[in-house]
């Protein structure tokens, strides 16, 4: 199934930037990992450089208005190092938007975005009285509301990307249907060992996939035994990425647009979730013994986890994107009295302490000289609330699991319960029969010490006593059923649609409500959930514009067909946010400036800062 | 009116452990018998888990602490841990898959070998409704013409826990089958010199919740409970 294709490969030598022409621009791994790489801090902010192309639109009456438009990249492209600047990367073909009747030129040029005093200051790009009065009238429409090009957004068939492949014995299917449909399919992952043995896919069975693998697993190798390990290629629209972690290869093969070090911290996150589960020294063991070994049967049941990690990042996860963890918004003290009804009543059997409700972290105690890492939280989190395995179990849970950031070598144990999610319900007893609710709340207790589940229990049940007792089980479940902030609370008339916050510093993040348009509930599902995949991919876009190899870009604006964003980077925080296109700059300007003030006011609300230490 | 039946009756735990082939229906066993609910699709469990539920027997309350394990493989090395100090075991096969009798067979030997000696243990057929004697309509779902997915006869596991001594049933987790009969029989069986009361005599309310937390509450519970009832 591989295309001809117009392969790349980059060099073992990470240093060496003059690869040939043909070949994608090689990418400094060891510094794209983490997410506490903090740029160089600049007490003035540059005035960034960036890909803004702009647009002329006519008038009627003769009068001409120009505007930014977003390249938007079909095929995720690897990020130019070396040079200042974003690539200009494809456009959209220009048949398409010869349709569109409004676009009447398309000049892609350089501009600077200016320094965000200057971007507020509005005097940028002043327009004709009628470009005006038209903006004026339209400012109010949402992001991605623009009648869909259908090629444009590169998201056809995106609401059944999730669906299974039939498999050979349903009636009906012949073996090109499943095929077909498995082309079809925006974003695969694929898991194979260097013999060839496939692994894990994410799509179809491996009948369907078993050639497909040995086609990659003889691209690999062919340039593994050229000394210059493949990174990646580009296929049609179709980006592949290639990562090889000791004696596994990892490939996506994705039509949605990330950045390849986002594909590959992707990859990462799935080699993690396989060290989470044999640890690193029994996997390379396996293979210096059998290096032909069957590697699905150790990983049984590691499946359904590897594939909600999976679909986490194809759906568009802020979390992963952002290497940053959501927190439930809680007033200060009352985070506070949580943390120490949780501190006293710890034992030495403890290593972490969490409580998380509805996925966002409420409460974290830990030793002082060990922090959690985002990417453990990441399997844990996925383990407990994207996959159904834990949750729908019931009852109480004892968890062998390695947290290879914390330590790859070995196991801890992770005791687990959830609290009955019902508001009305003041219940602090372990949950036996769980509804799929939001807002469930779980408490996480971890031990080195295999033995301890009783002794973990015991904390858990004092500590759920006492919060029922002192009143904060009712205030996490109703800030955990109230939601995320809505945009009017924050930045009332910034018509932003929504934004992403991060902490750089606590590397945690926060954002807006999905709701309406990207979230929730309702008969229009599988609409929001593309486009929430459009909100999100711009969000990707945005974030490798702004961390791609040598650009201190500070702040990036720009205009789409149909959304607007902005993107600000300072040592603090990042920022990025999402506006109808018709928006403003000056306006989204002003807007972004609130988030940043709410932001900083509501900060030991938003974020666990220290959280308890021990 | 419920007084007398209400009267209090001694209230024992007892600890179970389910053991088996992974996907043989575990989990979805303890869900009928807790919570009488049933997943189609339920997915592997990982690690253990750790569930309570009573059992009313004419003369007493078996309060059962049970620990349903992962089936696969990775996991076999955390079983002692749960059989260590269980006064039952359930080993669970899927009569619709020989090879998962064989597992059980292991597990039997494995808990005679290792666990506390008095221990009860029944072997378990599940995915009853898979066969042509499955519970009520008796017609299977899967095939067309012979329609039994059965793979393993009564006869042959009957003999084989009759030979070990065990207690045997037959279920299936999907209609509900002899599920309750299974943790019944299992707490009839429990030998009275082995049932640890959980409680002082004194205590009389009959609600689990209430009891837990004052348990917990007086900390370590057994040695206290038990010098009450020698006094
Ligand atoms: N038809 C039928 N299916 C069943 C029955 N019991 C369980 N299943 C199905 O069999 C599959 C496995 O059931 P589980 O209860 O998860 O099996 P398990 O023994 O707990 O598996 P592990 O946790 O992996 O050890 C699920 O898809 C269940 O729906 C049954 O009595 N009849
Ligand atoms: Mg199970």
């Amino acid at each position: 199934m591989v295309p001809d294709a117009d392969a790349g490969s980059s060099g073992s030598n990470a240093n060496d930037l003059q690869a040939p022409p043909p070949l994608p621009p090689r990418r400094m791994l060891s510094t794209e990992r983490g997410t506490l790489q903090v740029t160089p801090a600049q007490s003035t902010p540059t005035t960034a450089v960036s890909s803004v192309d702009i647009s002329t639109l006519s008038f009627p009456d003769g009068s001409r208005g120009t505007f930014t438009t977003s390249a938007m990249r079909a095929v995720s492209t690897p990020i130019n190092t070396g040079s200042g600047r974003v690539s200009p990367s494809l456009g959209p073909p220009s048949g398409d938007l010869a349709e569109s009747m409004s676009v009447m030129s398309f000049a892609p040029t350089m501009k600077p975005a200016g320094d965000l005093a200057s971007l507020v200051a509005g005097g940028l790009n002043r327009k004709s009285r009628a470009w005006q009065l038209l903006r004026s009238q339209s400012a109010t429409v949402q992001p991605f509301q623009t009648r869909d090009t259908g090629m444009g957004s590169g998201l056809t068939g995106f609401e059944r990307e999730f669906d299974n492949i039939p498999d050979i014995t349903v009636q009906g299917t012949t073996d090109d249907d499943r095929v077909a449909l498995w082309k079809s399919k925006l974003k695969h992952y694929m898991i194979l060992s260097s013999a060839g043995k496939p692994i894990y896919s994410r799509h179809g069975d491996l009948s369907l996939i078993n050639s497909s693998m040995g086609v990659v697993q003889t691209i690999i190798s062919f340039y593994e035994g050229a000394k210059d390990p493949l990174m990646g290629f580009t296929a049609g629209n179709t980006r592949f990425v290639v990562a090889t972690e000791g004696p596994l290869y990892f490939v996506a093969i994705s039509k949605l647009g990330e950045s390849d070090s986002q594909l590959r911290s992707q990859l990462d996150a799935l080699y993690m979730q396989i060290l989470s589960t044999l640890t690193l020294p029994t996997l390379k063991n396996i293979f210096v013994h059998r290096p032909s070994t069957d590697l699905r049967k150790p990983l049984e049941g590691t499946e359904s986890l590897l594939s909600s990690l999976a679909d986490s990042f194809t759906k568009g996860s802020p979390s992963a994107l952002l290497g940053a963890l959501e927190c439930l918004r809680l007033r200060k003290s009352q985070r506070h009295s949580i943390n120490n009804a949780f501190l006293k009543m710890r034992n030495d059997k403890l290593l972490y302490g969490l409580i998380v409700a509805g996925g966002k972290l409420v409460s974290v105690i830990r030793p002082r000289k060990h922090s959690l890492h985002p990417s453990d939280l990441q399997l844990i989190f996925n383990m407990l609330f994207e996959s159904g395995g834990v949750k729908a179990g019931g009852g109480e849970n004892w968890i062998p699991l390695c947290l290879p950031a914390f330590n790859n070598r070995g196991y801890l144990y992770m005791y687990v319960s959830f609290f009955d999610g019902n508001p009305e319900s003041n219940s602090a007893e372990p949950v036996q029969d769980r509804s799929d609710s939001e807002d469930e709340i779980a408490i996480i207790l971890i031990s080195a010490d295999k033995e301890s589940f009783y002794d973990l229990k015991e904390i858990r049940d004092k500590v759920a006593q006492q919060l029922s007792k002192n009143g904060s089980l009712t205030i996490i479940k109703a800030a955990a059923a109230g939601g995320r902030p809505k945009i009017p609370a924050i930045a009332a008339g910034a018509q932003i649609s929504h934004f992403l916050y991060k902490s750089r510093a606590n590397v945690q993040f926060c954002m807006s409500s999905l709701e309406p348009a990207f979230g929730g509930s309702g008969d229009d599902e599988p609409a929001k959930m593309v486009a929430r995949r459009k909100l999100m991919s711009l969000y990707h876009q945005l974030h490798a514009s702004m961390h791609a190899k040598h650009t201190h870009l500070k702040v990036l604006h720009c205009v789409g067909e149909d959304a607007a964003s902005l993107a600000w980077i300072t040592p603090i925080f990042e920022l990025y946010c999402v506006a109808g296109p018709n928006i403003s700059r000056q306006v989204m300007t002003q807007g972004a400036n609130k988030i940043i003030q709410w932001a900083k006011k509501e900060e030991e609300r938003l974020f666990i800062i220290g959280g308890g230490v021990f | 009116m419920a007084d007398s039946a209400n009267a209090p009756k001694p209230s024992s735990s007892v600890k179970l452990v389910l053991l088996g082939e992974a996907a043989v229906g575990k989990s979805s066993l303890v869900l009928r018998f807790v919570n009488n609910d049933f997943q189609e699709n339920k997915e592997p469990t990982i690690g253990a888990a750790f569930l309570t539920q009573k059992c009313n027997l004419p003369t007493r309350t078996i309060k059962f602490e049970i620990w349903d394990t992962a089936g696969q493989e990775r996991f076999a090395s955390l079983a002692p841990m749960y059989y260590r100090n269980a006064q039952a075991a359930l080993v669970v096969y899927d009569l619709t898959k020989p090879t998962s009798l064989v597992k059980a067979k292991h597990w039997v030997a494995e808990l005679q070998r290792q666990a506390s000696p008095g221990i009860v243990i029944a072997l378990v057929g599940n995915k009853l409704d898979l066969t042509n004697d499955g519970a009520g309509s008796g017609a299977a779902e899967s095939g067309d013409d012979s329609g039994d997915a059965r793979k393993i006869t009564t006869e042959e596991a009957k003999t084989y826990a009759e030979e070990e001594g065990l207690l045997f049933f037959e279920t299936s987790a999907k209609t509900g089958y002899n599920v309750t009969e299974v943790f019944t029989a299992i707490a009839n069986a429990i030998p009275e010199t082995s049932l640890k009361s959980a409680r002082g005599p004194g205590a009389s309310h009959a609600a689990g919740r209430t009891e837990e937390q004052r348990v917990n509450l007086n900390g370590p519970r057994d040695p206290n409970a038990k010098e009450g009832c020698a006094c």
